[in-house]
């Protein structure tokens, strides 16, 4: 067991040390965006341009610049932002991580509270008309990109309703309630997508698990649907929900990105963005390799978490 | 005597999960109510015809009202629009089924007309007599914001530089769909070749492709097109070999994983007796029974490129205006301009909705047909 878990650290380590490498050796092929021009802007004379090379080191060959920035990873320095505010990258990751991880796992939750009783109610109606209505309405859903649901609900409830502001950020620790309705909208947009593809994966593997005999059996001793369904049957049937939550963890970042860009909240996904429109790229290249890392923890998580789910599992796998 | 009572109860226990759904049937019974009397299929046939048709009516009618009414706001008539929609189909599904005498898959074959007409439509637009769809000079003359007027000279109205939105939304439908092919092809040849040559000589080359599949998929697809859309000329040749970068992961397992399966087979171990060299392993036995899976996967991936290729344009990373791509169509909306002039969202939104849709379809009807046990959705 312990053998096994120090593997998987180190397979861990080693797929992070490639993608840093990856993402270096990328970004310093450059011919889109010059660091020298992003920091002063166009129009200087090319001598000036050159002694900033120089001094950033961009002229130094591609391995040494990579060590060294790899040296200051493990000493806790990403180096700094290119573009204003110049300050260390690490500070501005650091500020954005909480918006992100605020806004994800709120639109996580509420996909799964939505997603839950849907596909049970879908599931308890098999092949019935709530049951197809359920289905078509989810793969719809499934259908309307993230930028494009955001684009609507914010002409809906924003700028025709006036229910919730448009834009900024409020830190949830000074204001609860301000910090939550700048949050809900990005988030039910990010949920949007989630809910159906959970409510569809859940409804199958429930309609498997209540052909089983012992929901029959508790069905037969007049047990209420309701309780069936929450205390015998979602346990059994979330196998796959939760691997698809894993897989669903690529998405959800990727929606929290252009979420993030289209309410102009202060997270990573809006740092990268802009990041990348400006060329700043110690940014670009902080932000992948952290993204990166919290992807992989997070995925290697759920993994565990199969073995807690289904007791056949642990020593199958073991 | 406890012993009649106990060999049914035993009996019921070994009968296989398939063979016990006769129980849940009396169960389901006893829940639902009873099935609708059975009628004769004449007059089954015309009852469907009298309610589907009126239906369909009513609902075009609907839609129609909904789309040209002054009356009301922009959100009453989008919802009288999809409602008009909704039963329109589903008057038409049953009309088709009083026609044809069994039920007809009505939303699938629309949605893959609706494929068709995009395709041909992207195909020919250079053919067609469309208006300004790019330059910008030009469309100094024209209106910006011209209402969309569908006897007019700009059917769907025009954009903030004046610049038809109908020849836009048909260039961008060349642009998403010649990415979204291109990166796929790229793709399924890459990732399929490394993924079956992976599995099948196993080892080191396997675990050495193992680890950069991981690596790939390390960063999540939008984040690596970000990064990539950093440092790339945003033009169509880099876009659709970022794009294919993001299906090569799957590819590799999806290909690697059929391959060790069929690899252990008896029709490759007699291949290999009577002295098949490797490559003819490879091209003869294994080939032609991995290519299913590999093929449904890349059906099932169009849509998500798509969405991405849209979701880059969007984000100001991707190809960039005035040459149109939906998704710069779509950002032109941001804002606060869509509540003014929402048509220059709606069209090309509505474009994309449906392509993604439709692949959708097509991805879901392929994978059962073709790969049914990766069939999940």
């Amino acid at each position: 067991m312990l053998r096994q878990f120090v593997m998987r650290v180190l397979e861990l380590l080693a797929v992070l040390l490639l993608v840093s490498f990856g993402v270096s050796w990328i970004l310093s092929r450059t011919p889109g965006g010059d660091p020298a021009i992003a920091v002063l802007g166009e129009g200087r004379a090319p001598e000036e341009y050159e002694a900033l090379r120089e001094e950033m080191g961009l002229n130094d060959p591609f391995l040494t610049r990579y060590f060294d920035w790899l040296g200051g990873i493990l000493h806790g320095d990403f180096g700094m932002s290119l573009t204003p505010p110049v300050m260390p990258v690490w500070d501005r990751l650091w500020a954005a991580i909480p918006v992100s991880l605020e806004l994800a796992g709120l639109g996580l939750l509420l996909a799964l509270v939505f997603s839950v009783p849907l596909a049970m109610w879908a599931a308890y109606n098999e092949g019935g008309r709530i049951d197809r209505t359920i289905g078509a309405m989810t793969f719809g859903l499934l259908s309307i990109p993230s930028f494009l649901a955001g684009l609507i609900l914010i002409s809906v409830a924003v700028n025709s309703l006036g229910w919730f502001p448009r834009t900024g950020w409020v830190r949830i620790t000074d204001d609860f309630l301000g910090n939550l309705s700048h949050v809900f909208l990005p988030a039910l947009t990010i949920a949007l997508m989630e809910l159906a593809m959970f409510t569809r994966i859940l409804r199958n593997d429930l309609v498997t698990t209540l052909h089983e005999d012992y929901i029959l059996a508790a069905r037969a001793k007049g047990m209420p649907p309701v309780r069936i369904m929450f205390s015998d049957a979602l346990r059994p049937s979330s196998f796959s929900l939760v691997t698809i939550l894993g897989l669903s963890i690529g998405r959800l970042v990727g929606s929290t990105v252009i979420v993030e860009y289209l309410f102009a909240l202060p997270g990573m996904g809006g740092l990268i963005v802009q990041a990348a429109n400006q060329k700043n790229l110690p940014m670009v290249q902080g932000a992948v390799l952290l993204v990166a890392t919290i992807y992989v923890i997070t995925s290697a998580l759920i993994d565990l978490s199969y073995g807690y789910l289904d007791p056949r599992t642990r020593r199958a796998r073991a | 005597m406890p012993e009649p009572d106990l060999t049914p109860a035993s009996d019921t226990n070994n009968v296989p999960v398939d063979a016990a759904t006769p129980g849940v049937a009396t169960a389901a019974a006893l829940l639902d109510p009873g099935p609708e009397p059975e009628l004769d299929s004449a007059a089954k046939r015309k009852k469907l015809l009298v309610t589907g048709a009126p239906m369909l009516v009513v609902g075009l009618g609907l839609a129609v009202f909904g789309a040209t009414t002054p009356l009301l706001i922009t959100i009453a008539k989008v919802l009288l629009l999809v409602a008009g929609l909704l039963l329109a189909i589903s008057g038409l599904g049953k009309v088709a089924e009083g026609i044809r005498g069994r039920s007809v898959d009505v939303v699938f074959i629309l949605g893959m007309a609706w494929l068709v007409f995009l395709l041909a439509v992207a195909a020919l637009a250079p053919l067609l007599p469309l208006g300004n769809h790019n330059d910008a000079t030009e469309g100094l003359y024209a209106p910006a914001f011209a209402e969309p007027d569908l006897g007019s000279e700009y059917p769907l109205g025009t954009n903030v530089n004046g610049l038809d939105i109908l020849a836009r939304t048909i260039y961008g439908a060349r642009t998403s769909l010649i990415v979204a092919v291109f990166a796929i092809l790229i793709g399924t040849v890459v990732g399929g070749t490394i993924g079956m040559v992976s599995g099948f000589l196993r080892g080191g080359t396997d675990w050495v492709v193992g680890i950069l599949t991981n690596a790939l998929l390390a960063v999540p697809p939008l984040v690596l097109l970000v990064a990539l859309g950093t440092v790339l000329e945003p033009n169509l040749r880099n876009i659709a070999l970022a794009l294919s970068l993001l299906t090569i992961p799957s590819m590799v397992r999806i290909a690697r994983a059929n391959t060790i399966t069929f690899a252990q087979r008896e029709f490759v171990l007699a291949a290999q007796a009577i002295g098949a060299t490797r490559m003819r392993l490879l091209r003869k036995e294994l080939l032609p029974n991995v290519v299913l899976p590999i093929a449904s996967l890349a059906v099932v991936m169009v849509s998500m490129l798509i969405v991405a290729e849209a979701s880059l344009s969007f984000l100001g990373l991707g190809i960039k205006p005035p040459e149109p791509t939906w998704g710069n169509m779509i950002a032109e909306g941001e804002g606060g301009r869509m509540e003014e002039h929402p048509f220059i969202v709606i069209v090309p939104g509505i474009c994309l909705f449906l392509t993604v849709f439709s692949f959708n379809l097509l991805g879901e009807k392929v994978q059962k047909r073709w790969d049914p046990r990766s069939a999940k959705l």
